[in-house]
């Protein structure tokens, strides 16, 4: 089966050759995305056969370091993370069959593009610290090539650069922790590193080194910064990848080296982890509760969703610190089925964004509205997405938080009581994380789709073509599948979970009527199936006896609006509005946030102003006093340009007597 | 087996059938209070009688969510509403969802319901869509945390067993954590059932509504649909009080006819109790600010967790 | 100790944890005082029933000191203050109720985490007993920290020493004497606050603490 995988990498690289080759044709698009297309398919045919129990296998090329080649393995894990790169590459390519249509730039998109899901592939298989890293670098330079695909807007080249300065943070951070984990001799296979034994300083160290690296590339605060400049400002196919697949792909990394090569961590690491992800959680949900950007929105939540599925990760190394494998199996099930559903609903968002951008050309929340009437299919397929990342049931969002749920209520077991106080918080933080979800989830389809159309271009806005809505249908059928029957993820977890916690879960598809059991069924059970079922049947039942038993007469009027009706659309509540009574409950904790009201004194003409002051802690407390270090450096070195000759002479040769005389010291 | 069926049939007719009597009651009981005579308590049956035979008048720009949302609300509503154990406890279909799913049942209602008071596109469906996410996002975690304190008790997300396991025997004896989590419960339920003193459900005043607000536009048979949800969802919560926390009488899985008739019995004054003391309480006190209702639930949040922290001090659990 | 005495004590002690979060949430000084005076009640019933199962009748003296004193004399004598200082319809601004509450929430874990780590060894009970005394006396702490004004500074300071006496009550054989000692000098310090209020009051017309800090020129 690697060699499928390797094959569908080495395909989309070549597609990428061709883009260059034939570039400028009209054709080129469509056809490219199509073909991209395949090797996402046979590479999540491989992934889900290898889950089923097919052989994984291991492979050897000649290139990179020469004592070493490149070494590539697939094993269940990353035959997990095959199948979310090749679903999500799959739907989002079709949709982009469409999307490509509309690209203003699409010499600086396509080169790229197929590339870019090769080098996500790459990622996954390798099996050495030195392939690993070359194709993290090569994915983080693509995911940049494509951020700056409309490289002449302001905004985005500013995003640019700051996802170029934290991708390199983050690839320093990699590389420092495997170099602390290959050791002196340089053992860069993983198999090596795996193997070798080590101290729990150099293991915490490492761990703490990969979560900056890989933390940084998912959205974890506090090196979220970037993420929600970046990620809108792609192409929205592009943003739709980089959101549902490449923050997967990171999250990947976490699991291959802090679970997969380093083993289970000491307890008191956990604690530390499980509230980063709650608190980033809650953090980035917040984010999206104010913002007005129909993508930015997108881009903060995947903040939340990962640091949800960070949370479930810190606790599953709790459980597994102290032996607890069942419950460390389902605190990793939820984690990696999160991860999966986050994947479905969150591009599939980022691609009804991108139909509302093709039919409208904006993505302010103010400049839309009422889009349901114009754009039906989407305005349906969305209200799917935004249904499951709310956590509401009976759809996938849910059954994930669903079980995040229930791993926290298998702590008390634990046996460190400061761990067991922090769990409950961390579970407050995560239910108050999912409320807030739902309110910002509200305000963005409710503000987009719902209501009077608040500009011309909303009013006038044309449903889009089938291209964009079938790949936006195919992940919403998964949606609904998946949400129905979590037993069609949960299942072909197991070969995973075993491989990094020893157990699994009881086999979901035996349950009675496919009821989600993920301990006992004394204890907890759920079964969507079933609420769907009733759900439907008393909906019906009720529209059907209500038309029956009372009148079906209908009259349609202007609306009532408690007599005072104003046909003026900006009296609708808009995207400020909305967020107004969150951000004063909320907003001057998490956001220094403030009201300013300037009043002209009587008499005074002059009018009266409100004003919202809002800033980002983080921003200010961690990031602009390294700015400012850094500017200061740099005025410092910035005289070493205005020196004569013969000093730069001198300071050329102070440099090398004095590494001579640290080598005869050391030496 | 079909004994089981027909328990469970009936436990679904019974909230149904007694919703709209419990608003009727509390209304009677609180006009009482205020010396007023009050309508009569079946007053909210005719009601959905009439709003049922009454025409509907749609806005303009209504979309097909506005019209399909009255539905599905009454569908999530009722489904909840039929998994929380009233006379008896292990029903056929209790294993379906557990608390959290009950909770994001409700959940799932009140999303709807915001998304269609936004979608005439109105300012007062705004207003009361943004009021009820903002209160939702604060009486969520709360419920949630109180419901982490109960099953940390009862070893059991599964309403069934945590009723069981409460009731005993052995019991767990009086905690300050149950009591802790009973007044938070008590406080979510008010918020989420837009009572006084977060919400008034009497007054269509600019100034003071949150849920009216969302349904101002519903009317005839949509309305109707909306005003039993919402009298469900009040019934769901003294039921999920009572069973949890005067569990008395409750019949068990597998117990005979009379035990039966005695968890009806007992269930009936439990919410004739209830639905007493909720007037009463709405009637001694006012309405507050509605910036003054996210420090209220604040309490409730609080309580939950210091619930949840309070159960390891205990040796036993 | 039979299960019901237990469960009693539990829940005696737990709700003078609770009403100690009450007092942190009034930020009127009429409702603090009643507060107050509700968590002086729930300590002497706490002290009383410890009296009752232990069959140590010196505890029931304690408890009525409590009552006497704190719940009856002390908080009247403060509202008597509080109305001729002209203070009585004043909104303290608490720096943030939930800021504070979650602090406190902090606080109650850390005591319970660090009691139950310390006494192992002990019983059910006294661990118990311990974890919640300490947490009142944290939150009573915390609250003197945050409060500006005098009068809750030292209606903090009293439901600390609240927090002493249940965990006196809690650990067995503790002398009266040493009870009696603790209570009187705690009455003293409630007379000479008392006194320094209105010195402090004569001079800078105030009791917000913060006359105090910019009378040492500390205040920025």
């Amino acid at each position: 089966m690697i060699d499928v995988a390797a094959g569908a990498a080495l395909f989309c690289l070549l597609l990428s050759a061709l883009a260059v080759a034939r570039r400028g044709r009209a054709s080129l698009s469509a056809t490219l995305y199509t073909l991209t297309i395949l090797p996402c398919l046979a590479q999540a045919a491989a992934g889900l056969a290898i889950l089923g129990g097919a052989a994984g296998g291991q492979m050897v090329l000649p290139i990179g370091l020469p004592w070493l080649g490149a070494h590539l393995r697939l094993d269940a894990l990353s035959a997990f993370f095959l199948v979310i790169i090749g679903t999500g590459g799959a739907a989002i390519s079709l949709f982009a069959v469409g999307y490509g249509r509309h690209e203003e730039e699409p010499g600086r998109v396509l080169p790229f593009y197929p590339a870019f899901l090769g080098a996500m592939t790459l990622v996954v298989l390798a099996d050495d610290a030195f392939t690993f890293l070359v194709a993290w670098e090569v994915m983080s330079l693509l995911s940049w090539a494509l951020v700056m695909a409309h490289h002449r807007r302001d905004e985005v080249r500013s995003a640019g650069y700051l996802y170029l300065l934290m991708a390199a943070l983050g690839t320093m951070a990699l590389i420092v922790a495997f170099g602390l984990l290959a050791g002196a001799d340089g053992s860069f296979a993983f198999s090596e590193i795996r193997a070798a034994s080590r101290p729990v300083g150099v293991t915490a160290l490492a761990a703490g080194l990969v979560l900056i690296g890989a933390g940084s590339k998912a959205g974890i605060a506090p090196l979220h910064l970037w993420l929600p400049e970046a990620h809108p400002a792609a192409p929205s196919h592009v943003s739709a990848l980089m959101s549902g697949v490449m923050t997967k792909v990171a999250v990947y990394a976490v699991l291959r080296v802090v679970f997969d090569l380093l083993g289970p961590l000491p307890w008191w690491a956990s604690p530390a982890l499980i509230l980063l992800g709650a608190g980033t959680a809650v953090l980035g949900i917040f984010n999206a509760a104010m913002a007005d950007d129909m993508k930015k929105i997108l881009a903060y939540s995947t903040i939340e969703n990962i640091g949800v599925i960070f949370a479930a990760l810190g606790l599953a190394q709790a459980f597994l610190a102290e032996g607890m494998r069942a419950a460390a199996a389902l605190a990793l099930s939820a984690a990696l089925f999160h991860a999966f559903n986050h994947m479905a609903f969150k591009s599939l968002l980022f691609m009804g964004a991108g139909a509302v951008l093709t039919a409208t050309g904006r993505r302010d929340l103010d400049g839309l509205g009422g889009l349901i009437r114009r754009m039906p299919v989407t305005a349906f397929l969305t209200l799917v997405a935004v249904t499951a990342i709310s956590a509401l049931p009976p759809l996938n969002g849910f059954a994930s938080e669903w079980m995040v749920f229930q791993s926290l209520l298998a702590s008390p077991r634990l046996p460190h009581l400061g761990l067991e106080m922090v769990i409950p918080a961390a579970g407050g933080l995560l239910a108050l994380a999912a409320a807030l979800a739902a309110a910002a989830f509200v305000r963005f389809y409710g503000v987009a789709f719902l209501g009077r159309a608040r500009s011309d271009a909303a009013a006038r806005a044309l449903e889009v073509d089938r291209a964009m809505l079938a790949g936006m249908g195919v992940l919403a059928a998964l949606c609904v599948l998946v949400g129905l029957v979590p037993a069609l993820v949960l299942d072909r977890l197991s070969p995973v979970v075993t491989a990094l916690t020893g157990t699994h879960l009881p086999v979901q598809g035996d349950q009675p009527w496919l009821t989600l059991v993920p301990v006992a069924a004394a204890r907890s059970t759920y079964n969507p199936l079933l609420v769907f079922a009733f759900i439907a049947v008393t909906a019906s039942l009720a529209a059907w006896g209500a038309v029956r038993m009372g009148s079906r007469v209908v009259r349609r009027g202007p609306a009532w609006d408690c007599g005072y009706p104003e046909p003026s659309v900006t009296t609708q509540y808009g995207a400020g509005s909305l967020a107004q009574p969150l951000r004063r409950v909320l907003g001057p904790v998490l956001l220094q946030s403030r009201e300013e009201v300037e009043m002209p004194a009587p008499g005074d003409m002059a009018p009266a102003r409100h004003r919202v002051v809002q800033g980002d802690p983080i921003r200010d407390t961690l990031y602009l006093p390294v700015v400012r270090a850094v500017l200061w450096a740099a005025t410092l070195i910035d005289r070493l340009q205005f020196l004569t000759i013969r000093r730069y002479l001198a300071m050329v040769m102070a440099t090398l007597v004095s590494l001579l005389l640290v080598l005869s010291l050391w030496g | 087996m079909i004994a089981a069926f027909a328990i469970q049939g009936i436990q679904m007719l019974l909230v149904l059938a007694l919703a709209p009597g419990l608003v009727g009651l509390v209304r009677k009981v609180k006009a009482r209070a205020m010396r007023r005579r009050g309508a009569s308590v079946l007053q909210p049956y005719r009601d959905l009688r009439r709003l049922m035979r009454k025409e509907v008048v749609l806005a303009d720009t209504a979309s097909w969510l506005f019209t399909a949302t009255p539905f599905l609300v009454f569908a999530a509503t009722w489904v909840a509403a039929s998994l929380v154990p009233t006379f008896a406890t292990g029903l056929q279909f209790s294993w379906t969802a557990d608390l959290i799913a009950i909770v994001a049942l409700l959940g799932s209602g009140r999303f709807f319901l915001a998304l269609a008071g936004m979608d005439v596109g109105t300012s007062f469906g705004g207003l009361g869509a943004s009021r009820e996410v903002m209160f939702a996002s604060m009486a969520e975690p709360a419920m949630l945390l109180t419901v982490f304190a109960l099953s940390l008790v009862a070893g059991s997300t599964q309403l069934s067993t945590v009723v069981e396991v409460l009731h005993g025997p052995p019991g767990v004896g009086l905690r300050v954590s149950l009591g802790m989590a009973l007044v938070a419960l008590i406080i979510v339920a008010i918020v989420e059932n837009g009572r006084i003193p977060a919400d008034n459900p009497a007054t269509h005043l600019e100034l003071t509504m949150v849920h009216e607000a969302m349904v101002l536009e519903y009317s005839g048979r949509h309305l109707a649909m909306i005003e039993l949800a919402g009298a469900m969802k009040l019934l769901l919560y003294v039921s999920l009080i009572a069973c949890l926390f005067v569990p008395w009488g409750i019949a068990r899985a597998g117990d005979g006819p009379g035990a039966l008739v005695i968890g009806v019995a007992t269930y009936l004054a439990k919410i004739a109790v209830g639905g007493v003391a909720l007037a009463l309480f709405e009637a001694s006190i006012a309405k507050m600010r509605v910036f003054r209702v996210p420090d209220y639930l604040g309490i409730a949040l609080m309580l939950g967790l210091l619930g949840t922290l309070l159960l390891f001090v205990s040796g036993t659990l | 100790m039979t299960p019901i005495a237990f469960d009693t004590s539990h829940l005696l002690a737990g709700g003078l944890v609770l009403v100690s979060f009450a007092m942190i949430y009034q930020n009127r000084l009429q409702a603090l005082l009643r507060t107050f005076a509700l968590h002086a009640v729930v300590l002497s019933a706490a002290v009383a029933w410890q009296a009752f199962t232990q069959s140590a009748e010196q505890l029931y003296l304690t408890a009525a000191i409590a009552l006497v004193f704190k719940a009856i004399i002390i908080p009247a004598a403060l509202r008597r203050i509080v109305q001729r200082l002209g203070i009585h319809r004043e909104v303290e601004q608490v720096v943030g109720t939930g800021l504070t509450m979650l602090a406190g929430m902090g606080l109650v874990a850390l005591s319970i985490v660090v009691m139950l780590d310390v006494t192992a060894k002990a019983g059910a009970f006294a661990r118990e007993d311990l974890a919640f005394a300490l947490s009142v006396v944290l939150l009573g702490l915390l609250m003197m920290v945050t409060r500006r004004n005098a009068v809750s500074q030292v209606v903090g300071f009293m439901s600390l020493e609240n927090g002493l006496i249940l965990a006196a009550a809690g650990a067995r054989g503790m002398p009266l004497v040493v009870e009696i000692s603790v209570a009187f000098s705690i009455l003293i310090a409630f007379i000479v606050i008392g006194i320094f209020l209105f010195r402090i009051r004569e001079r800078f017309d105030t009791v917000d603490l913060h006359a105090l800090d910019s009378f040492r020129g500390e205040r920025r």
